[in-house]
Formats: C-alpha cells, sequence, structure tokens
C-alpha cells in the first residue's frame, strides 16, 4: 500500500496547531467577546437609503445633539445606505421611528430601507435558546456517532465539531464582526457539514480496521483512509467553496455575515476532519479490537446464572 | 448488471413528475389585484358590492380580467400594474369609506393545480416587505384583575351570608380571606368548595386552611393559570385579529408564539407607526347610564344602536370602560332565556357598584366605541383631486338594558335575544378590550424595494453558484459529472415542489439554505464516484459501479442523518430567519439523497447498466 502523504507523520504539528488556534479563540471570547448583533443585544436598528453619499458625521452629530449617545452610524453595502444603531435596553419600540424623522427634520430626507427593534429580553432569550441549542445539537450528535461507531469516534467528531465552532466564533470575535442569528444558523450549518466530512474519513478509518487485516499499526491504516478519502474531501470543499463564494459576493449584505461563517466553517471543518479527527483517534489508542463487528447478542448468555 | 426493475423506473419517474407538478404553480407569474372588503367587520362583501365594484370600473372603461366573490372580500384581478393603481383609485373614489382597499398580487395558478393542492411559494416578509411585530402578553396582570374581581366577589357574598370578615386581601396571586370566628371560617369554606368547580384539569383553586388564626388562603392551580392564560392570549388573538383587519392587508399573519406571546405579519405594509397605532389601540367600550328624561342638553348625548335605526340619550358620564371588562361569556337564566355574562375587575366593579346603586330602576347602556376614518374627495394646490383621508371616532349602542340590582364586578344583561344574538353580544363585549395588556417585544420593517433586491440578489447567487458546480461536476467527472447534474438539477425542482406544497415561506436565509444544499448535495454523488474509481482498480466496470454505490450508501446515510439532527435542532430552537434555514436545509438534505442516490444510479444504469464495458472513464 502506498500513502502519497503521510498526513499522521505531522500529527504532531497539526495538533499544536489546534490547540494554539482553540486557544487563542477562546482567551480572545473570553476578554473581547463577540459583536453582538441586533438579535442578541436588543435595541434598535435602522438602515436609510439616500441619492447622494450620506455624511456619517453630520448624522452622528445630529444623533448626539439629541441625546442618542449611545449610537452607531456607519454605511452598510454602499456609501449611499446608512445603518443607525442604538443599544438601549429601555424597551423603548418607538426609537427607530424617532430617529427617521428627527433625522427628516433636520434636512436629511431619505427613504427607510428597514428597521427593526428586538427588545431586551428577546435578545437575552435568543442568546440562551442559541447556546442551549448548539449543546444540544452537539450532544445527539454526539449520541449518534457512539451508537452507529464507537464512543472514540464520538469523542473525535465532537472534538472537531467544537474545535470549528470555537475557531470561527473567534474570528468573529477578533474581527469584531456582527454576530446574529443568521450567523447562529451558519454555525449550525458549519457543524452540519464539518460532521459530514468527519462521518466520510471515520467510516473509511473503520472499514480499513476492519478489512484491511495486513496493516496492524493504526498510524498506518489512518494515512491510507485520509489518502482515499482525499479527492473527496478536496473536491466537495471545493464545490461547497464554489457556491458559498456565490453567495459572499451576489448574496447581497445581509447574508454576507452567514455566508463569511461558512466559508470559513467550510475551510476549518475540512481541515480538522483530516486532523482533529485521526488526531483523536490516535490519542486515544484506537485498535483493531475496538472496531470488530459485535458478537450476536444472547450468544453468551446462556451460561449465566 | 445494474438496472432497475421497470417498476422501480417508474417510481422514480413518478416521484419526479410530482416534484414537477407541485413546482409548476411558480412558473405562472403572479397577477396585480385588488381586495375590496365591507369597512364594517360584521359585513361579509356581497353580490350588491361586487356590482357597485364593476360598475365603477365599468364606467372608467379600465380593463380588467376578472372580478370575482370570494370569502369576505370582492377580488378584482388586473393585466398591469398601472390598471390596478389607477382602479385603486377609482375605486376608493366610488366606494369611500364603505369600504377597505387593498392592493395585492394573486397567483395565476391554472384550476387542475389549484384542485390538487398547487400553489406557489409564499415570500418571507424580507423578500415581499413589509412588518413583522411580536407582541408579548401580560398574563401576570391579568391573573391579578382576575384575582382582585374574585375577591371583591367573594366580599360581597361573605357580607350577604352574614360571614363576617376581619380581613382580607390579596397580593402574590393568593387570596387571603381573615374572619372573625370558626363558624364563619367553616360556612366561608363551604362557599369556596362548591365554587370550585372541577374541570376536565382539576380543581380551580388550591384552598388551604389555618384554623387557629381562621385563616383561608385561595390561590389559583397550575392548570387554572394556564387555563387563564390560554384564555386571555386566545382573547388578546381575536381582537388583534379584528383590529389587523381594518388595516385592509391582502395575508396578514396573527399567530399565537409560545405560551404568551403573539406574532402579526403585515406583508407589504410600509409604514409601522400607523399599523402600532391600530393595534395597539384600548378601551372600545363604554358603559353609560341612560339620561334621565328630564335632564339638561349639557349632560346628555344623543347615539345611535348598531343594528336599529333606533337612538337613545345617556349620560356623558362614563360608569366603566372596556379594559376594566376582564370576561364576557353566554349563559341561561332562570326562564332558561339567553343572557350575557359580564365579569369586570375590582375597579370596574367598584365604579359599578357606586353607579348602579342609586340608580336601580334606570337604563344602563354599553357603547361599542370605533376608530374610522372618512375619505373625502378634495383638490390640492396645483389642482388635481386627491383623496384625504380623516380618522374619526364613531360611538354605537350595542345594548340597552334596566338595571335590576345593585351590580358589582360580575353582572349579566338578560333579554338579549336568542342565544346567537347573545354570543354575539358577548364577542363584541370582549373584542372591544384586550384581555391582559400588551406590549411590543419586537419590531422589524423591511420596505418593498429592498423586498425586491433581496429577491433578486438570492435568486442570482443560487443560479450562480449552481451553474459553477455543474461546469466543475461536468467537466471533472464527464458522463458521471452530466447524471449528478441531472440529479442536482431535479433536487432543486423537488426542494421547490416540496416548500411550495407545504406553504413553507421562502425568505432569505432560506434561500442561502438552498444554495448551501446544492453545495452540499453534490457531496453524495462525488462520494459514489471516488468509490467506484478505487473499486474499478480491482474489479470490471459493472460490479465497480454497483459495489461504488452500495458501499457509498452506508457513509452517504450516517453524513446526512447527522446533519439532519443538527437542523432540526435548528428548527426547533430557532426563530424566523433561522427556521426558514433550517426548513429548506431539512428538505434539501432529505430530497438530496433521493436525488443523489437513485437518480443518478439510474442514468448511470440507462447508459451502462447490463452493456459490455471495457473501459469505463470516472
Amino acid at each position: 500500500m502506498n500513502n502519497p502523504i503521510p498526513f499522521m507523520k505531522f500529527r504532531k504539528i497539526a495538533g499544536i496547531v489546534s490547540i494554539a488556534l482553540f486557544s487563542i479563540s477562546v482567551l480572545t471570547l473570553g476578554f473581547r467577546g463577540l459583536t453582538l448583533g441586533l438579535d442578541f443585544s436588543g435595541g434598535t436598528l435602522i438602515e436609510i437609503s439616500y441619492e447622494e453619499p450620506a455624511n456619517l458625521e453630520e448624522i452622528r452629530s445630529i444623533l448626539i445633539a439629541n441625546n442618542f449617545e449611545d449610537s452607531q452610524v456607519v454605511n452598510f453595502g454602499t456609501d449611499l445606505d446608512v445603518l443607525i444603531k442604538v443599544a438601549d435596553q429601555s424597551g423603548n419600540s418607538k426609537l427607530g421611528n424617532q430617529i427617521f424623522t428627527l433625522l427628516q427634520d433636520q434636512g436629511l430626507p431619505g427613504t427607510l430601507k428597514r428597521s427593526g427593534f428586538v427588545g431586551p429580553q428577546i435578545g437575552a432569550e435568543l442568546r440562551d435558546q442559541g447556546g442551549v441549542g448548539m449543546l444540544v445539537a452537539l450532544f445527539m450528535i454526539l449520541l449518534y456517532v457512539a451508537f452507529r461507531f464507537q464512543y472514540k469516534f464520538a469523542l473525535g467528531a465532537v472534538s472537531a465539531l467544537g474545535h470549528d465552532v470555537v475557531i470561527v466564533l473567534g474570528c468573529f470575535s477578533i474581527f469584531a464582526w456582527d454576530f446574529d442569528l443568521t450567523v447562529l444558523a451558519a454555525l449550525l450549518a458549519v457543524i452540519g457539514y464539518s460532521l459530514n466530512d468527519t462521518i466520510v474519513v471515520s467510516d473509511r478509518i473503520r472499514e480499513n480496521f476492519r478489512t484491511q487485516r495486513e496493516l496492524s499499526d493504526p498510524q498506518e491504516i489512518i494515512d491510507l483512509s485520509l489518502n482515499q478519502t482525499l479527492s473527496r474531501t478536496i473536491i466537495t470543499s471545493l464545490t461547497t467553496l464554489l457556491v458559498l463564494f456565490a453567495l459572499f459576493i451576489f448574496g447581497g449584505d445581509l447574508i454576507r455575515g452567514f455566508s463569511l461563517a461558512l466559508i470559513l466553517g467550510v475551510l476549518i471543518g475540512t481541515y480538522s476532519s483530516i486532523y482533529v479527527v485521526a488526531n483523536m483517534l490516535m490519542s486515544l489508542g484506537i485498535t483493531q479490537e475496538d472496531m470488530a463487528i459485535p458478537e450476536p447478542e444472547g450468544a453468551d448468555f446462556d451460561e449465566m446464572p | 448488471m445494474n438496472r432497475f426493475s421497470p417498476f422501480k423506473y417508474s417510481m422514480i419517474l413518478l416521484v419526479l413528475a410530482l416534484g414537477v407538478i407541485y413546482a409548476l404553480p411558480n412558473l405562472y407569474p403572479a397577477q396585480p389585484a385588488i381586495q375590496v372588503a365591507y369597512t364594517d367587520s360584521g359585513k361579509s362583501a356581497d353580490q350588491a358590492l361586487l356590482e357597485t365594484v364593476s360598475e365603477s370600473l365599468d364606467k372608467k372603461s379600465l380593463n380588467y380580467d376578472e372580478i370575482f366573490l370570494r370569502d369576505n372580500n370582492i377580488v378584482a384581478k388586473f393585466f398591469s400594474i398601472d390598471d390596478q393603481l389607477s382602479a385603486k383609485t377609482i375605486l376608493q373614489r366610488a366606494l369611500l369609506d364603505e369600504a377597505i382597499i387593498a392592493l395585492n398580487l394573486e397567483p395565476t395558478t391554472p384550476q387542475w393545480l389549484k384542485d390538487i393542492g398547487g400553489r406557489p411559494l409564499k415570500l418571507g416578509l424580507d423578500l415581499s416587505g413589509g412588518v413583522h411585530f411580536l407582541l408579548e402578553v401580560d398574563i401576570e396582570s391579568a391573573l391579578n384583575s382576575r384575582l382582585e374581581a374574585q375577591l371583591n366577589s367573594y366580599r360581597k357574598t361573605f357580607r350577604d351570608q352574614k360571614i363576617y370578615l376581619a380581613n382580607s386581601s390579596s397580593k402574590d396571586m393568593t387570596m387571603l380571606f381573615e374572619f372573625k370566628d370558626a363558624e364563619g371560617l367553616s360556612s366561608a369554606r363551604r362557599i369556596l368548595n362548591t365554587d370550585n368547580i372541577v374541570g376536565i384539569n382539576g380543581p380551580m383553586y388550591s384552598i388551604t386552611e389555618n384554623s387557629e388564626r381562621n385563616v383561608l388562603s385561595v390561590e389559583y392551580t397550575d392548570a387554572s393559570i394556564k387555563e387563564i392564560r390560554d384564555y386571555a392570549v386566545g382573547q388578546n388573538l381575536t381582537t388583534l385579529r379584528n383590529r389587523v383587519n381594518e388595516l385592509g392587508v391582502s395575508e396578514p399573519v396573527v399567530q399565537r408564539y409560545g405560551s404568551n406571546r403573539i406574532v402579526v405579519q403585515l406583508p407589504g405594509v410600509q409604514d409601522p407607526t400607523a399599523a402600532k397605532k391600530i393595534i395597539g389601540k384600548t378601551a372600545n367600550l363604554e358603559f353609560r347610564l341612560e339620561a334621565k328624561p328630564n335632564a339638561s342638553r349639557l349632560r346628555k348625548e344623543e347615539f345611535a344602536f348598531k343594528d336599529s335605526f333606533r337612538t337613545a340619550f345617556l349620560e356623558k358620564n362614563i360608569v366603566v370602560t372596556g379594559d376594566r371588562v376582564t370576561n364576557a361569556s353566554t349563559g341561561f337564566d332562570e326562564n332558561g332565556q339567553s343572557q350575557v355574562n359580564i365579569t369586570l375587575d375590582m375597579q370596574g366593579g367598584r365604579s359599578m357598584q357606586r353607579a348602579t346603586g342609586p340608580n336601580i330602576g334606570r337604563g344602563l347602556a354599553v357603547l361599542f366605541v370605533e376608530q374610522k376614518s372618512k375619505s373625502e374627495i378634495a383638490n390640492d394646490d396645483e389642482g388635481n383631486e386627491i383623496i384625504i383621508q380623516t380618522s374619526y371616532i364613531e360611538k354605537k349602542i350595542i345594548s340597552l338594558a334596566t338595571i335590576q340590582a345593585n351590580l358589582g364586578n360580575s353582572f349579566r344583561i338578560t333579554g338579549v335575544g336568542s342565544p346567537q344574538e347573545a354570543s354575539e353580544l358577548a364577542l363584541l363585549l370582549r373584542a372591544g378590550a384586550l384581555a391582559a395588556p400588551m406590549k411590543f417585544v419586537e419590531e422589524r420593517t423591511v420596505s418593498p424595494s429592498l423586498g425586491k433586491e433581496n429577491i433578486e440578489t438570492g435568486f442570482r447567487s443560487v443560479v450562480i453558484g449552481f451553474m459553477l458546480v455543474v461546469l466543475f461536476m461536468a467537466l471533472y467527472y464527464r458522463m458521471f459529472g452530466i447524471a449528478a447534474n441531472v440529479a442536482l438539477f431535479s433536487n432543486l425542482i423537488l426542494i421547490t415542489g416540496i416548500m411550495s406544497l407545504l406553504g413553507a415561506a421562502l425568505s432569505l436565509p432560506g434561500i442561502a439554505g438552498i444554495v448551501l444544499t446544492v453545495g452540499m448535495a453534490v457531496d453524495a454523488n462525488v462520494l459514489i464516484f471516488s468509490r467506484i474509481r478505487e473499486e474499478l482498480k480491482t474489479k470490471d466496470p459493472q460490479s465497480a459501479i454497483n459495489d461504488g454505490f452500495s458501499r457509498a450508501f452506508v457513509t452517504i446515510f450516517d453524513a446526512n442523518v447527522t446533519t439532519l439532527i443538527a437542523s432540526l435542532v435548528l428548527y426547533i430552537i430557532g426563530t424566523g430567519p433561522v427556521k426558514g434555514f433550517a426548513i429548506t436545509l431539512s428538505i434539501g438534505i432529505v430530497t438530496s439523497m433521493f436525488t443523489a442516490i437513485l437518480v443518478t444510479r439510474s442514468i448511470v444504469n440507462l447508459v451502462y447498466g447490463g452493456k459490455n464495458i471495457k473501459e469505463l472513464k470516472v
């Protein structure tokens, strides 16, 4: 058997890289946190479209002069569109309208493209739901993989998923990208995608452990499996990335965060399905016996008292 | 080898054909239309309205496709948006305040497709434009006002029964009665026990007794709290629906969301402030005493009855307003005649008691208050005719009855006619007020232009992503790639068909879900093809194809089930946009399993099956 790429030779380096990326992400999440979008932070948001490039400074000064100090004013998409966010926690649902009329009165008449208000407790609920949902999804997947494969695979799969999610979150924290509901959806899709990859690789590893009796070294078997699935891993990532880039470039500003999270997730997920799972299996000391097809139950039970 | 039975082929074809049929309605472009309904929500559209509509359009010789009656609306379809808009002006002028006129888009699904349940995809608010509100019902205050009302009525009952209270109060959802003696306690206990109706969910109260201090504490059981909550939310839903109907929106959504929230979605509405004003309005009922015949003009007002031409003079003083009404239901009196039972909250009960005590034998009227708008034709500065809308308040009498006794917080109106009339009155009494206060907890507005932009960008990214993948597969896998592309295409059709059939709304994240499915659906085929390629090293082409498919199946299955788990969790925890994404993703996973495995396989079988192939290129 020839293994063109000896993946497992570099497993220590890959392990260090993974742990480093993971730790950086956890640190930045701990210290910087996420820039929560409207869905999670609560507050008010309005997007106004102007005929000419808008003067952000002017808008800011008008807002500050009218006691909306805690507001952010940025361009959205083009320089004709302005996004105003106010992190007001009092639950006042009329704020968006007040700001829009205020700007119109001050001689900045634009058209209101969209507005949003999320009450403080809804934001908190969505945060909780999102977190709980993520954990529930991971746990159910852990159960399924443990049931279909074996617990060592389940641990490998779940650590790969945790690895991917935390690193994508880390990127959102470092670059202060807005984290909203669509990004959360993207993260769950990343779980789905990365899992897909992980299962395919695990499946091949399991199969090779059972069929390649002449190979006794787990490292060789894992290397063989990774090489066998390599072309598939690359092609699938490629086609998925093709559509994701189409979405990122042509899909409009509202789903840019979504596609960005998925692009990162697919890249990291592809890496993790090669290295994280295999690394975990190696560290957990996977053996041929782990893969044995279980004996039909009941065979030995007759001798029990 | 590698041949499907004719039965299997026809099953696959049948599924695909169904997909095509149910996706078909999306190919018929929607037609501009107008919906006309009577402003008076009690009146449903009839032949007379239909004739008025068609005559006014004919008079201006405006072209229309058809006009027909549907549910409570007259629907008129037009050939162009210009016609639709000018028809709106014409009709507004002709009908003024008599009718509500709403613009909408009617699907042009042919009859035979409609008969089998075909309909085009619904668009989410982010694609159609409109407003979305989430309202929270304040259950706590609904419970408190009920408890206060209960407390008051018990105080009265105990007084009537000569049971003496040392103290009574209600706090923390509990009524506390302290009696002067043990005798009072036991007779009160008897009264409470007979009152404590055991419903399907068990008793209404849980009563605890402290006989040393002669104290009874009464609180709602969890089951009755749930019942009260369901009643309050249900009642608010009905009220909101009535109010939303006043807005003349073509397909509004008013739905319960979770235990105590209500979602209101108004597609196409551009002004959230106006919508909010109507949704959030309160107090549409007034209880007033009938004026004495000799009362001065300054102290009385004349009002018309809602259902007849009679009028009556009422006092200007308002006894109680509708927001004090906590419940109104129908029942029968001792003689088997219909009656309406009304419950007021504590404050309302007190005012009612004060007003009715000295006035037994006089009439008490219930006024129904509605906010209406009036349109007038006027000329603007440039001499163009415009329609000016002014809003005003209309008050009509829905009931005028004689006061028989000193009324408290719960009383009845008898002699209300047939049971049906009684239930209409009860409905009006309830419709006036919200059972519990509500507040806006979430609001989103998307302008129709942004919606259109979102459709375009979404559609463009699907097409571009799809083309890129198709191109890549065809170049890389040749013949097999083409089979995979056919599968991919049928997958898109199936997703569209199923989503249309289910009536699931397509939103921007939903489109993203479809795009993602396209990317991931290829995965199954890639797996199969790389497997075949491997098998070819050791096997002949036919068995390589066969083993490639069957070996890859296990992997594909496991991978898809786990992704399905993730997307189901997404569906359960998600709201709005996330749910939309989860729906398309889940449907996509299931259909992609079908197309990537069976459709691809049948094409491969058709091309290679049963033939003697020397060399196979994958």
